[in-house]
């Protein structure tokens, strides 16, 4: 079984976004970076699925040349290779970033590596765009499930969840198949200092992938307006609590 | 025209796709056209009524043998399809799940370009959008252009207003399907009987993060959550070291809630978590950190420790019930 996860460097934002004096951009210099939730669930399904199979898993992103931090940590958690599709400055839009993974899927094809299972996050943490996976999948004319928090594969057919108001809805697909997943798939493992270390070492290729200006173009990033709101402090310790409960009654949340 | 992609789960409709309407509305009085909804499978014959009264001057009913059951990609196909005929200038559905799925899958199938979760539309040659990123933590201005314009409507952005047309007509709409269209549909539903409370609906819900420390540590929480009739709750934190199941997660990447109180215990505050809690109508925190973000996003705080604090407030409500 082989396996691509496509995963998107991210600032790790904490509490406060701070933004860039050219307002285009999260202001990144006091921060760390990361890929999102649903992106570690998708390496961490992989790896789980290639350790009961066999096969080879490949994290591939499209992002500047520090994304190779991103890349390794994948490596480090259990993932085999790595693709850096390297670009420049801004993000690019939805419709370039999902051409740039379709070629590079049918170069990886042309080359003897040929995917079963592709996996993307359900939304990127940052833009949040919805679109890459079904893009990639509808381009390469393979069939597409997204929003998924299980997986289960037999002989073949791959059997994914997904939660809806009423409960679960299952899809079953014919392999190979294009799925986005969300968290809560599984509990993504921490990269083992032994896996840190054999990260180093493993394949890592990049290429630079040519640019031309989509039709969703980002003008300028801000925050919403403040609400505003001015916090009330009830006590200290304990003794706070017959406040806390003349609150709850003033709220009508003791009947 | 407008063409306005109504969701629903076998014929039960959400708020957000009259939302969607509603925005819908807005862009065609903007552009001098009109609005026309359409609706999807045998099962959303009962939603033309629901849908009437927020202004479209047209409903169609897009059947086929093959749309009994939701199947994104069909889905997809059946809208492009309508939306050439009609000659629509955009096409727009809720930003839900299957909303922005479907719409996803119309612009992987015309190469458009599509405008996730937006706020606010402003038409032109060129559509001028503000759309959500960080799951509305900040905002963004774009320019999107492409024959059809594709947007989803962010959950909530919008208040659905009614606004009568004077006559709608009804028009059944067949589309075409190919095999590739129907790779992916519902195959089976495993539903869960509600269970009574969840964090979804609760009134009250108690969240634990970081400072409860441990798994046992959520004892307390479920005590307070008991007495209140509330439910718990946790951050990333919570749930990814494995104290709380991921199901438990209120955040961005795990439930939104929107209950009457959210008591956030041991929370730092963090953005992801916030997101998840924006719906609260009240919030009060309970830190021992009087610097923790959270507070500043809290209606009322304890600073103290959630340990102590925590089985105070329940023996409190114990001794007044």
């Amino acid at each position: 079984m082989n396996i691509l996860v496509c995963v998107k460097r991210v600032p790790d934002t904490g509490a406060k976004l701070r933004l860039t004096e050219d307002e285009r951009a999260v202001d990144t210099r006091r921060l760390g970076f990361t890929i999102s939730p649903h992106e570690e669930c998708a390496v961490e399904e992989a790896v789980q699925i290639i350790e009961r199979e066999g096969g080879e898993g490949v994290v591939l992103t499209l992002g500047p040349a520090e994304a190779e931090e991103q890349l390794r940590d994948s490596l480090a958690r259990g993932m085999d290779r790595a693709i850096l599709l390297e670009i420049d400055g801004e993000d690019w839009d939805p419709q370039r970033t999902a051409e740039a993974i379709v070629e590079s899927v049918r170069r990886e094809a042309a080359s003897g590596h040929q995917y079963d299972l592709i996996i993307f996050g359900n939304e990127s943490a940052d833009s949040g765009g919805y679109q890459i996976g079904v893009r990639v999948a509808h381009a390469l004319d393979l069939p597409c499930v997204t929003g998924v928090k299980g997986i289960d594969i037999r002989g073949g057919v791959l059997q994914a969840r997904r939660e809806i108001a009423a409960g679960w809805e299952v899809y079953e697909v014919q392999m190979p198949v294009v799925l986005t997943t969300k968290e809560g798939l599984n509990l993504p493992r921490y990269p083992s200092l032994r896996g840190t270390m054999g990260a180093k070492k493993k394949p890592f290729s990049r290429s630079s992938p040519s640019h031309s200006e989509g039709d969703l173009r980002l003008q300028r990033v801000l925050h919403p307006a403040d609400q505003g709101k001015e916090v009330e402090i009830l006590g200290e310790g304990p003794a706070a609590a017959p406040r806390v409960v003349e609150l709850l009654e003033k709220l009508g949340l003791l009947e | 025209m407008i063409l306005g992609i109504i969701e629903h789960d076998r014929g039960v409709i959400e708020a957000t796709s009259l939302q969607m309407l509603t925005l819908g509305r807005g862009l065609a009085e903007q552009t001098g056209t009109s609005l026309e909804a359409a609706l999807i499978g045998d099962d959303a014959a009962s939603l033309e009524e629901t849908i009437k009264p927020f202004g479209m001057a047209a409903i169609h009913r897009v059947t086929h043998p093959q749309l009994d059951d939701y199947a994104p990609a069909a889905w997809a196909e059946a809208v492009v399809q309508l939306g050439r005929a009609r000659g629509a200038q955009a096409i727009l559905a809720a930003g839900s799940d299957r909303g922005n799925e479907v719409l996803a899958h119309v612009a992987a199938k015309t190469g458009l370009a599509m405008a996730a979760n937006c706020a606010q539309v402003e038409a032109g040659d060129v559509y001028r959008v503000l759309r959500l990123r960080w799951g509305s933590s900040l905002l963004e201005e774009a320019e999107l252009s492409g024959e059809i314009k594709l947007l989803s409507v962010a959950p909530h952005t919008v208040e659905a207003t009614e606004a009568r047309c004077d006559t709608v007509t009804v028009e059944d709409f067949e589309p075409t399907l190919s095999e590739a269209d129907l790779r992916v549909k519902v195959t089976r539903r495993d539903e869960t009987a509600s269970s009574g409370v969840t964090l979804k609906t609760a009134r009250v819900v108690v969240g634990g993060g970081r400072g409860v420390g441990s798994a046992e540590g959520f004892a307390v929480l479920e005590e307070l959550a008991a007495v209140l009739g509330g439910i718990v709750g946790g951050s990333r934190v919570a749930t990814n070291n494995g104290w709380r199941p991921h199901t438990n997660q209120v955040g961005l990447t795990g439930t939104r809630i929107a209950p009457q109180l959210y008591i956030a215990c041991g929370i730092s505050g963090a953005i992801q978590h916030l997101v998840g809690c924006k719906g609260a109508k009240h919030i009060l925190v309970i830190n021992t950190d009087r610097e923790a973000p959270f507070f500043s996003k809290a209606d009322y705080g304890v600073i103290g420790d959630l340990h102590e604090v925590v089985p105070a407030l329940v023996a409190e409500v114990k001794k007044r019930g």
